[in-house]
C-alpha cells in the first residue's frame, strides 16, 4: 500500500453535534479546570472498585453527550469506544449500562482518534445515522494494571507521565445535522516500533509512531502544517513533544513550537509534579471536547489535525522484556465555512 | 543491521532530549531520610534493651516495631508520599519492606481474600523472600561443607 | 556519650546505604522489588565473606535497619545453627532468626488490608 493511500477522506463531511467531557479532582485543577463539562469531587464516583468509577465515567460521559442536543442515549446508533484497562472493561460495562449497539476499540491512548474515524466511517458510509465515539482514562486503574500499587513508595522518573483521569465522547452524526465541527479526512496509523523498553518513557516510544503518521497524513492529503491552525498530540508529554519536534525536523518538517501542543503536556501545571505531563486516552478525548472542539465553534480555530497515540504494550508483554511500539491515528476537524 | 543503526540513532536521540533525575538533590534525601529512620531503629534497640526480652533480641524486637510503623503509614497513605519524596531512603529500610507488603494487600483486597489479598501480599516480599532465604540456606551448606573439609 | 555516637554512626552508615540504593535508581531505572532483592542477597554475602559483622558492630541499627540487615539476620542465623546442629541447621537457622519481622509483616499488612482503601494520588 502506498503511502498516500493511508489517509481517508469523507466526502460527506460528518458533524460533530455534540461533545462532553469529564475530568478528575486533579485535571480540574490543572490548565483545563475550568473548560471540562463536569470535574469530579472524588475519583472513585460512588463505586465499589476503581474500574467500575472508570465506567460510571464514562457512561455518564456519553450520557452527558446525548443530553447536551436534547438526545436520549437510545438515539444513539453506535457508540464506540475502548480505554485502557485489560479487555476494555470500561467501556464494556459502560455499553452494558447504556444499551446501545457497541463496537469496542483498543488502541491504547490512541483510542479516541480511531473511534472517531470509525464512527465518522460509518455515518459517512450511511451505515449509520449518528454514532457516539468516546475513550477513557483513570490514574488508579492504569497505575495499579501497568505499574505499581497506589500506596507503594517508589520513585517516578522524569520521563514518567501521569495517567489522566478524564473522558470525551463526540456524537458524530449525518452532515445535515446543526454541526460544533466536520471531520473532513483522517489518517490511519502504522503500528511502529523503534525498540524503546523503558515502561516509563512512553513518550519516546510513541513519538515516531506520531512523526509517521503525520508525515503520512501530509503526504496523502496533499497538506502541509500551513493548511492547519493547530495540531494537537494526545499524550507524548513534553519529553516525547521535544523527540517529535526532532523527529520531524529530520523529515524536513519545520512546525513552529507554538502550532503543535500537546494534550497531555499542558494538560497539568509544572507545581502539581506529573513529571513529563498528563498521559491516558482521555487525556486528548477530554481536552478535545473541552477545548479545541469549543475554539472550533468559535471560530478561534478554523482547521486542526489531532493526532492520537498509544502505546501498545501490555503487563505481559514488558514483562517478557519486548519493546514498545506506538500506533497513532490522525483526524482533521474544521469548522463551518462562515456565511 | 539498517535498522539497528536507525534504532541505535534514535536511543541517542531519546537520550539526549530526557533529562535527569537531580542528582545531588536525590542523594541528600535519601541520606537524611535514611538515615533517620536508622536512628528511630537504633532508639528502639535500646528500648529493646530496656525492656530485658527473653523471647527475642533486641534487634529482632525492632524491626517488629519497624514493620508495624511503616504498615500503618501506608494504610494511611502517607508512606508511598515519603517514598516519592526520599526514593531509596524510604525503600532500602525495613520499613520499605513493609511497605510492599502491605501496598499490594491494599490494592488487590478488591479482588477477594485469597487470591487478591493473600497472594498479592507476596508480590513485593515473595522474592524478598524467595532469594534472601535461598540465598542463606545455600550459605549455611557451604559453610558447612568448609568446615567438613576444614 | 557513648550512645550519642551509636546515634550519629547509625545516621551516618544507614543514610550511606539507603545511598547506594539511590544511585541504582538514578542511574539504573531499577524497581524497587528489583533493590530490595539485590539488598537481602548481598546482606547474605558480606555476611558470610565476614564484612557485614564488623559494621553492625560499629553502626548498630544503622547496619540492622536497611534490608542488608534483614539478609545478615538470615545469614548469622543460619551460620550459628550449622556450627551448632549440624548441615540440618542451614534450613532452620534463617528463619528462626527472622521469624519476628516475617511474622510481623505479613500479619500487619494483612490486617491493614482489611481495615484501609487505596487513595487516589492528589
Amino acid at each position: 500500500m502506498t503511502e498516500s493511500g493511508r489517509s481517508i477522506f469523507f466526502s460527506s463531511k460528518p458533524s460533530i453535534s455534540a461533545c462532553a467531557s469529564i475530568a478528575g479532582p486533579k485535571e480540574g485543577k490543572g490548565r483545563f479546570g475550568d473548560l471540562f463539562d463536569i470535574v469530579l469531587e472524588e475519583d472513585l464516583l460512588g463505586q465499589i472498585s476503581w474500574e467500575m468509577g472508570e465506567s460510571e465515567m464514562l457512561r455518564r460521559t456519553a450520557e452527558l453527550c446525548c443530553k447536551k442536543i436534547g438526545l436520549s442515549i437510545s438515539d444513539a446508533e453506535a457508540f464506540l469506544s475502548g480505554d485502557l484497562n485489560n479487555q476494555i472493561i470500561a467501556s464494556t460495562f459502560a455499553a452494558r449500562a447504556l444499551e446501545v449497539p457497541f463496537f469496542g476499540l483498543y488502541g491504547a491512548c490512541s483510542t479516541f482518534v480511531e473511534s472517531l474515524l470509525l464512527g465518522a466511517m460509518l455515518v459517512d458510509g450511511g451505515y449509520r445515522k449518528n454514532a457516539l465515539c468516546a475513550a477513557s482514562s483513570h490514574f488508579c486503574t492504569a497505575e495499579r494494571q501497568f505499574r505499581y500499587p497506589l500506596e507503594l513508595g517508589t520513585q517516578r522518573p522524569p520521563s514518567a507521565q501521569w495517567t489522566a483521569t478524564a473522558a470525551g465522547a463526540v456524537l458524530v452524526s449525518h452532515s445535515s445535522a446543526k454541526s460544533i465541527a466536520r471531520i473532513t479526512a483522517g489518517t490511519i496509523g502504522k503500528v511502529v516500533d523503534r525498540h524503546i523498553k523503558d515502561a516509563n518513557h512512553m513518550g519516546a516510544a510513541m513519538a515516531p509512531a506520531v512523526c509517521d503518521t503525520i508525515c503520512a497524513h501530509f503526504k496523502g492529503t496533499n497538506t502541509t502544517h500551513k493548511d492547519y491552525d493547530l495540531i494537537a498530540t494526545g499524550d507524548l508529554g513534553w519529553i516525547g513533544k521535544n523527540i517529535l519536534m526532532e523527529l520531524l525536523k529530520e523529515h524536513d518538517l519545520q512546525i513552529p513550537d507554538e502550532k503543535l501542543i500537546d494534550c497531555g503536556a499542558s494538560m497539568y501545571y509544572a507545581e502539581q509534579d506529573t513529571h513529563a505531563g498528563g498521559s491516558g486516552a482521555g487525556c486528548i478525548a477530554a481536552v478535545t471536547c473541552a477545548k479545541l472542539l469549543r475554539e472550533i465553534e468559535d471560530s478561534r480555530l478554523k482547521r486542526i489535525l489531532i493526532v492520537g497515540s498509544g502505546a501498545l504494550l501490555s503487563w505481559t508483554s514488558s514483562q517478557q522484556g519486548e519493546s514498545i511500539p506506538g500506533i497513532a491515528y490522525a483526524a482533521v476537524l474544521e469548522g463551518e465555512p462562515n456565511e | 543491521m539498517k535498522s539497528d543503526m536507525h534504532n541505535q540513532k534514535y536511543d541517542e536521540l531519546v537520550k539526549k532530549m530526557t533529562p535527569n533525575s537531580r542528582m545531588l538533590r536525590g542523594y541528600v534525601r535519601a541520606f537524611w531520610v535514611g538515615g533517620t529512620i536508622c536512628c528511630i531503629g537504633q532508639a528502639l534497640n535500646l528500648l529493646g534493651n530496656a525492656l530485658e526480652l527473653t523471647v527475642m533480641t533486641s534487634p529482632m524486637f525492632t524491626s517488629m516495631v519497624l514493620i508495624f510503623i511503616g504498615t500503618t503509614l501506608t494504610g494511611f497513605g502517607v508512606y508511598d508520599r515519603i517514598g516519592r519524596y526520599a526514593g531509596a531512603g524510604s525503600i532500602v529500610p525495613i520499613t520499605g519492606f513493609a511497605n510492599s507488603i502491605a501496598a499490594s494487600a491494599i490494592e488487590f483486597r478488591r479482588e477477594g481474600l485469597i487470591l487478591g489479598l493473600g497472594s498479592r501480599l507476596f508480590a513485593v516480599a515473595g522474592p524478598v523472600l524467595a532469594y534472601g532465604i535461598s540465598s542463606s540456606i545455600l550459605a549455611g551448606l557451604i559453610h558447612w561443607g568448609l568446615g567438613r573439609i576444614g | 556519650m557513648n550512645e550519642f555516637l551509636m546515634f550519629i554512626k547509625a545516621f551516618v552508615v544507614g543514610g550511606g546505604i539507603c545511598c547506594i540504593g539511590q544511585a541504582l535508581i538514578q542511574n539504573t531505572n531499577m524497581t524497587s522489588a528489583r533493590i530490595l532483592v539485590l539488598f537481602v542477597v548481598s546482606g547474605v554475602i558480606l555476611t558470610v565473606i565476614g564484612v557485614y559483622k564488623p559494621l553492625v558492630d560499629f553502626a548498630g541499627a544503622g547496619a540492622t535497619v536497611p534490608l542488608t540487615g534483614f539478609g545478615y539476620s538470615l545469614a548469622m542465623g543460619t551460620l550459628e545453627a550449622v556450627n551448632k546442629y549440624g548441615i540440618f541447621g542451614a534450613f532452620t537457622g534463617g528463619i528462626t532468626n527472622t521469624a519476628a519481622g516475617i511474622s510481623a509483616a505479613v500479619l500487619f499488612g494483612l490486617i491493614n488490608a482489611l481495615i484501609f482503601k487505596p487513595k487516589a494520588k492528589p
